[in-house]
């Protein structure tokens, strides 16, 4: 980028967004808001029972109601031998289920579908699908991930003989990148300078929970069947609709209009989606479907549920000498579109920022009878992120250490970067001392660590602890090379196209596909630096097959990272056409051109030509050199040589209450290196909303299942997102150690505040009581929860409660039977 | 089916509708007023938040036939001559939505709490607006917009006249 005075850059510009002006005047495209003539409505007739063989299903009442137009089971769609695509077989040998659209003989999960009732109106297919009756025969539910996996267990698909999806290891004596993990823990055993911590941490399940409920339109009028969906990747679902419906891709459009988040939730190829292609070509009509909040968190896939097995060695001095992990991984009852392979990608982050010479991570995925999980919001490696943050705070009591002085005493200095991991990984950039001496000072570490001890000493009921997170993660899906090793099914590269328009204006066409992350703003402020023209000149379109025919969308905090290089790429190509042209009007050499501000000036001379009057030139295109095409239109596609680790230190001080357990987040402060910024603004954002998703984990969110398989708090009654009264505004604050491996210098920040958050919230809770005997609260951390731990850790007895973790203040804002204020009564 | 008279953002309408027709529903399906979203079938979300009589109320919480008589602004009338309220004014300078679905309602949840509260400290924003949820911004741009745009309104600068205060609807008759 030029970085003279004049003209000023737009990267880096804290640029309110464009997007925003549609947005707050309500003049939306959710998917719901489209409604063909002559649409039909389909609604899901859904199991609640967990497990069961299907006995019959007598649909006349409801096909007697009026107006409704059929209830179709699997066989009447054709779509008994349909499966659900999975693209991450991680292992040659991963027992893989098919899964239907709907259920076939024996239901696998409550919520699932078992037949779908069309009707004229929405309600009338509601009211239908109520009246379908269904008679199951139950069989025994599979909750427990462990018992799962014994010998004589029920097994939920009996045709793969095993609970066990697949079991994936790594071992870095094995692959050669470290040395062996299970040496080393074994001779710290038998050192008495050294020691061993073991550890088991519970990843709870969560539901992501995006505020849009899935809505699905598909039009089977004209030419391309269109398939207008609430997705993050209309891309994958097109080539997936091909591979699972056998219609050729050249004729499904899939559209993305205004999606309302997704953090994940919304990568997937849905079985609703399915269902309303194949009814709208069964009966040539207009299909819409949109969940309801309750089958949406039912139905939709969940996300993390891991058990963990730690083992960390070190020696006395704190230096840690291996890492042993072992998960087990819950996929639910099928595999979503990446699930199997989500704990494989926090197998490379359990290493985090620490020189661990030795380490092994194996993983065992496991199928029960509950909701999918895939990814939700880091994928793999918030999870991976919390035990190894977890482990390290272990270690400093274990030691007697102030936890911030092991980590720095572990992890990689600023002058060892580029830095290769023990999982082979090459880190490019990193100043974990920096981030962490800013968010220190703006944390008032000492003094709070000063009143913490005052609180000690005077015994008070509210204890404050200091909870410490320094986190990185691997983002910016991916290099493809890197994906095809690990048996991912597609690259990890981005397209972008820009079209130079006649009139000076430019359309930027990315095959990422935003859903609230501004990439309308921050596209047209790199697109306005790499073709000199304003950035209210620059159009960004996407998230429809047509207009944006390539792309691998957005996830995995891609988009910046790799989209946003593929522009930076489309537009040097641009530049060079142009710079043909212009030479050719101008008279002049391409050598003696130079590019500056949207200008093509001859070296030494007054002489200059906008890139916009070269653009009208060139569409006129009454006079351009010999042997080229009158066309700046340019694509590329870009494929990252390296994932980008974004970094950071978080802090949380947190008070609890040790007589009723009551938690309260009092200061949080974090410093996030996302490498360089292309807009503040919107990076401060992605934080805010990051953090308060990891916060959630930490504090407020759970997926209750009961024994018999039954999702408990399956709307947003009872599944506690956090309200703004849960909450305090953040600290947030940012160092810039610009990656090395693209040319904007820019690591992701999607997922990294939700990465970072939970470990540091959790870790502050428990050192909060850690002198009471606790080193370890589940999540939630909930009042009781935490109340419970501390009469334990006293050797008090408490009494058992079904389930714990509803308790009054655990995130029901809007709820609160005390406080009915703002609620309709 | 029984007959509503409403005003929405200015106009009058007069429909037939089911008396089981929700507010929310009878807006975007009949009016077309797809400004207004629905986010949760609990009345948790407040996405669907509208102004009743000059009140804020979860429109999904409310039937089409209780806003009978009845004056309804939604996100879509709140600018006027082109120009946007200040709270969506604060909103875009604050950098307060990501996705944006729950934004309408957030916006008319703000208006409603400034009407009752002026000057409201960050606490009183937070539980002002605690009925409201949002899953993108963490609330920390939120809470700043509603605050900044407080300050905006303050001296006698409110652009929206304060409604003769009615009965609300959502419960009751």
């Amino acid at each position: 980028m030029t970085t003279t005075a004049e003209p000023t850059t737009e990267v880096g510009k804290s640029r309110v967004r464009k997007e925003d002006a549609r947005l707050i005047t309500g003049r939306t495209r959710w998917t719901d808001n489209l409604t063909p003539p002559g649409t039909l409505h389909l609604a899901v007739v859904r199991s609640p029972i967990s497990h069961a063989k299907i006995t019959g299903i007598d649909a006349e009442a409801a096909r007697q109601l009026p107006g409704v137009i059929g209830v179709y089971t699997a066989a009447d769609l054709g779509a008994e031998a349909v499966g659900l695509p999975c693209a991450w077989p991680v292992t040659p040998d991963m027992k893989a289920p098919q899964r239907p659209p709907l259920a076939v003989g024996t239901v696998h999960f409550a919520g699932e579908g078992v037949a779908v009732v069309i009707a004229r109106s929405a309600a009338e297919a509601r009211d239908a699908s109520d009246l379908v009756e269904v008679d199951y025969d139950p069989l025994e539910p599979v909750l427990d991930m462990e018992e799962a996996v014994k010998e004589g267990a029920t097994l939920v698909h009996p045709d793969l003989g095993t609970n066990v999806n697949a079991f994936w290891a790594f071992d870095s004596g094995e692959a050669g990148t470290g040395g062996s993990a299970a040496d080393a823990i074994a001779a710290a055993e038998s050192d008495p300078d050294s020691i061993v911590i073991k550890r088991r941490f519970i990843q709870q399940r969560l539901i992501p929970a995006f505020m849009e409920p899935r809505s699905i339109v598909v039009d089977p009028t004209g030419e391309q069947l269109t398939i207008t969906t609430s997705t993050q990747v209309p891309h994958i679902l097109r080539t997936m609709t091909s591979v699972v419906l056998g219609i050729p891709e050249s004729k499904i459009r899939v559209i993305a209009p205004d999606v309302g988040g997704g953090f994940g939730g919304k990568i997937h190829v849905s079985p609703e989606e399915m269902l309303c292609t194949l009814a709208a070509q069964k009966l040539g009509k207009p299909i819409k479907h949109t969940e309801t909040r309750s089958e949406s968190l039912l139905a939709a896939h969940h996300g993390r549920d891991q058990i963990q097995d730690l083992t960390l060695s070190a020696k006395k001095d704190g230096t840690v000498t291996g890492l042993h992990v072992a998960l087990v991984a819950d996929m639910g009852s099928y595999l979503g579109l990446v699930t199997p392979g989500v704990p494989i990608l926090g197998a490379f982050m359990f290493n985090a920022i620490y020189k661990i010479p030795a380490y092994h991570f194996e993983c065992t995925n496991v199928f029960t009878t509950k909701t999918l999980t895939d990814a939700y919001r880091g994928a793999g490696r918030p999870e991976a992120t919390f035990g190894i943050e977890r482990m390290m705070d272990e270690l400093a009591d274990e030691l007697g250490r102030d936890p911030m002085e092991v980590r720095q005493q572990n992890w990689i200095k600023h002058e060892e970067f580029p830095f290769t991991t023990v999982c082979g990984l090459t880190y490019d950039s990193g100043n974990y001392e920096a981030a962490t001496q800013k968010a220190m000072e703006l944390f008032d570490y000492a003094g709070l660590r000063r009143e913490q001890e005052e609180r000690r000493r005077n015994g008070d009921k509210v204890q404050l602890g200091i909870g410490i997170s320094t986190f990185t993660e691997m983002c910016g899906l991916a290099p493809s090379r890197v994906l095809g090793s690990l048996s991912y099914g597609a690259g990890g590269w981005e397209s972008a196209s820009v079209r130079m328009l006649a009139t000076g204006k430019v359309e930027v066409v990315t095959g990422a596909s935003g859903h609230g992350q501004g990439h309308e703003t921050a596209w047209s402020q790199i697109a306005a630096d790499a073709l000199g023209v304003p950035f209210e000149d620059v159009e960004v379109l996407h998230g429809d097959t047509q207009v944006s025919p390539k792309g691998l969308d957005t996830y995995g905090s891609r988009s910046l990272a790799v989209g946003g290089i593929a522009l930076v790429k489309a537009a040097e190509k641009v530049v060079e056409k142009a710079r043909k042209i212009a030479a050719h009007l101008l008279e002049a050499s391409e050598d003696d051109l130079e590019f500056s501000g949207g200008k093509f000036s001859v070296k030494g001379t007054d002489k200059g030509m906008l890139i916009q009057e070269v653009a009208f030139a060139t569409f006129m295109a009454h006079n351009y050199p010999e042997g080229i095409e009158p066309s700046l239109d340019a694509d590329y596609t870009y494929d990252p040589e390296n994932f980008s680790f974004p970094h950071g230190t978080h802090l949380a001080a947190m008070e609890v209450d040790t007589e009723t357990g009551r938690v309260n987040l009092r200061k949080y402060v974090c410093v996030d290196d996302v490498g360089s910024a292309v807009n503040p603004l919107i990076v401060e954002g992605q934080i805010h909303g990051g953090l308060a998703q990891g916060i959630a984990q930490a504090l407020f969110e759970e997926a209750n299942y009961d024994e018999q398989g039954t999702l408990v708090n399956g709307t947003f009654v009872d599944y506690t997102l956090p309200s703004a009264a849960d909450l305090p505004s953040f600290t947030t604050d940012r160092t810039e150690t610009p990656a090395t491996s693209n040319p904007l210098g820019v690591k992701g920040v999607g997922e990294a505040g939700t990465i970072a958050s939970t470990p540091a919230i959790v870790n502050g809770v428990i050192d909060a009581v850690r002198h009471l005997g606790v080193n370890e609260v589940p999540m939630p951390c909930t009042p009781q929860r935490v109340w419970r731990a501390i009469q334990e850790a006293q050797g008090r007895s408490t009494q058992e409660t079904p389930v714990d973790t509803h308790s009054p203040g655990a995130g029901l804002g809007s709820i609160d039977p005390n406080n009915p204020q703002g609620e309709v009564q | 089916m029984a007959q509503v008279r409403v005003t929405v953002d200015g106009v009058n309408y007069a429909d037939d509708v089911e008396p089981r027709m929700l507010l929310v529903y009878y807006l975007r399906e009949r009016l077309g007023k797809t400004g207004t979203v629905v986010g949760c079938d609990t009345s948790n979300c407040g996405a669907c938040t509208v102004h009743l009589n000059g009140q804020s109320v979860k429109s999904c919480s409310v039937l089409a036939v209780q806003a009978d008589g009845a004056e309804v602004t939604t996100i879509e009338g709140i600018a006027r001559d082109g120009k946007l309220h200040p709270v969506q004014q604060a909103f875009h300078e604050e950098h307060a939505l990501q996705c944006g679905f729950c934004t309408p309602g957030m916006i008319m949840q703000a208006i409603d709490l400034l009407g009752d509260n002026p000057d409201p400290d960050e606490r009183e924003v937070r539980e002002g607006i605690e009925g409201n949820l949002c899953r993108c911004t963490g609330y920390h741009n939120i809470v700043k917009a509603v605050r900044s745009a407080a300050q905006k309104m303050k001296p006698g600068a409110v652009s929206t006249p304060e409604q003769t205060p009615a009965p609300v609807a959502g419960g009751g008759s």
